[in-house]
């Protein structure tokens, strides 16, 4: 189930917004192809973000896999508990498994994401 | 994606119907993991987790100079055999690095068998029958003859027994015997690569599918390539290809227990008693990491802006509950408690030398 109200990168994260925030995590299709994850690493509130660049990394026993920011904006919050839970990310990957809140610079940027329907044929074609 | 031609074993269905994620591994379809590598990991330390590892080789040589040929391509001493035991050895080139890392089991006087790594059977096939010209002794692969099941966990006695008939709790470490198995005509053998009590089991192709899912339905967990390779680093078992290869001796990657200088001359002989004598010139060492992260395969030991080493394998430890690794370092620099630093993506982090194994059984 790719969550409607999201939207999607090719990276595979995705970005959910309101009111000017965009709260950020890796998808489904993403935690479970890294498998269990063991931690983080993240930005720090006050970094300024643009679309694309690496914020950050995520190791699962099997492997590590860059983070990189669907959206330019100032990272307004980052998710301490991952800290301690990072296996939230397998097990709530929209919910409590977010990683980064931002505030975004520019919401057009929006437009050039895909919204769940792309981005789950993208997966499929990522798997075949 | 261009199709590829993978290999699959005779397990290959029922894998996929287990739900193994199955990924290519050196050509062979073959899967990273079932549930999680988590789950799997800690079924293998607490209960019975079970291997398709029929990727592996198997190589038989016979004939009346079958020892003599062992003896001359190997560093451990093939002579201690007797019939139903086994033995850890490497198979050496001239210059004592390492062709592959080798299981031997004698089956009986001149007849040995083999088991290889999947990604060198040929080559050490043909280093083999290069070896034996002029030799009477027959080497042959014979790696299609078998499904190879490796069970592994504290459970694995007690499964095992309800398919067979073998006196296992008779079979000690290291030791192999032929028996039936579920009615097929198989070999059991005590030994394993989780650092577990455990057993590798051939089995006719045909016959492996049909005791697979036996085992699964006991309540074994099916575990893949993940799970043995966290099992197996956390145990500090060599993987050929990441911590030792043709490039690193035994003594570099601190194996000195299979290498028998007083055997006599065999590949790679003087090389390893000049680094007896005066030390080899780096060592294979298990490190934790002090900062964050996890150094992983290939990433390198810097010291002032200098290469100096690299990490050879590296995970987070399911039962540690940290990152762990291996790691060559210069034998000056090797000594347990000391500090090194890693290239982790292009940031210094610090690691320290330890003990290993990283985790070793609980005595029963």
């Amino acid at each position: 189930m790719t969550p409607e109200d999201n939207k999607y990168a090719k990276s595979h994260e995705y970005v959910h917004v309101e009111a000017g925030i965009g709260t950020i995590g890796i998808t489904d299709y993403a935690q479970k192809e890294l498998g269990d994850v063991v931690f983080v690493e993240l930005p720090q509130v006050g970094t300024q973000l643009e679309a694309a660049d690496e914020l950050g990394s995520i190791e699962s026993v099997k492997a590590v896999s860059e983070l990189f920011a669907p959206v330019s904006g100032e990272v307004v919050e980052i998710n301490e508990t991952l800290a301690e839970k990072p296996e939230l990310i397998n097990t709530d990957p929209y919910g409590d498994g977010w990683m980064i809140r931002v505030r975004l610079s520019d919401p057009s940027e929006l437009d050039d994401l895909m919204n769940a329907e792309e981005y789950e044929e993208y997966c499929e074609t990522e798997s075949h | 994606m261009p199709e590829t031609e993978l290999k699959k074993t005779p397990l290959n269905e029922v894998e996929r119907e287990l739900g193994g994620k199955m990924v290519d591994f050196g050509g062979w379809e073959l899967p990273v993991q079932y549930s999680g590598i988590l789950e799997e990991h800690q079924a293998v330390r607490e209960r019975a987790g079970l291997f398709d590892v029929s990727h592996m080789g198997e190589v038989t040589v016979k004939g009346p100079d079958a020892l003599s040929l062992l003896q001359r391509a190997t560093c451990n001493d093939v002579s201690k055999l007797d019939d139903g035991r086994a033995q850890y050895n490497g198979l050496l080139y001239p210059t004592a690095g390492f062709v592959d890392d080798i299981w031997v089991g004698r089956r009986a006087e001149n007849d040995y068998i083999l088991v290889v790594n999947a990604s060198n059977v040929e080559k050490d096939f043909e280093w083999l029958a290069d070896l034996a010209k002029g030799l009477e002794v027959e080497v042959r692969n014979v790696s299609d003859d078998y499904v190879l099941l490796a069970l592994q966990g504290p459970q694995s006695q007690r499964v095992l027994q309800t398919l067979t008939d073998a006196d296992l709790p008779q079979l000690k470490y290291y030791r192999f015997t032929p028996a039936a198995v579920d009615g097929a005509a198989g070999m059991i053998s005590r030994s394993g690569y989780t650092g577990e009590d455990g057993f590798e089991i051939f089995l006719p192709p045909g016959d492996g599918p049909r005791v697979f899912r036996k085992l699964i339905d006991a309540g074994v967990q099916p575990c893949g390539l993940g799970a043995r390779d966290t099992l197996r680093l956390e145990a500090r078992m060599a993987l050929y290809g990441n911590d030792i290869d043709h490039t690193t001796t035994p003594l570099e990657a601190d194996l000195g227990s299979i290498v028998k200088l007083e055997k006599g001359e065999f590949m790679g002989r003087d090389v390893l008693q000049r680094e007896r004598a005066e030390g080899p010139k780096r060592k294979l060492v298990g490190f934790e990491m002090v900062d964050r992260g996890i150094a992983r395969h290939g990433y390198p030991v810097v010291d002032g802006g200098e290469e100096i080493g690299v990490v050879t394998s590296g995970t987070h430890s399911p039962t540690l509950k940290k990152p762990i690794g291996l790691a060559y370092l210069p034998l000056g620099k090797s000594a347990p408690g000391t500090e090194f630093m890693v290239l982790i993506r292009g940031k210094e982090t610090r690691a320290r030398v330890v003990p290993t194994p990283f985790y070793k059984r609980p005595k029963s």
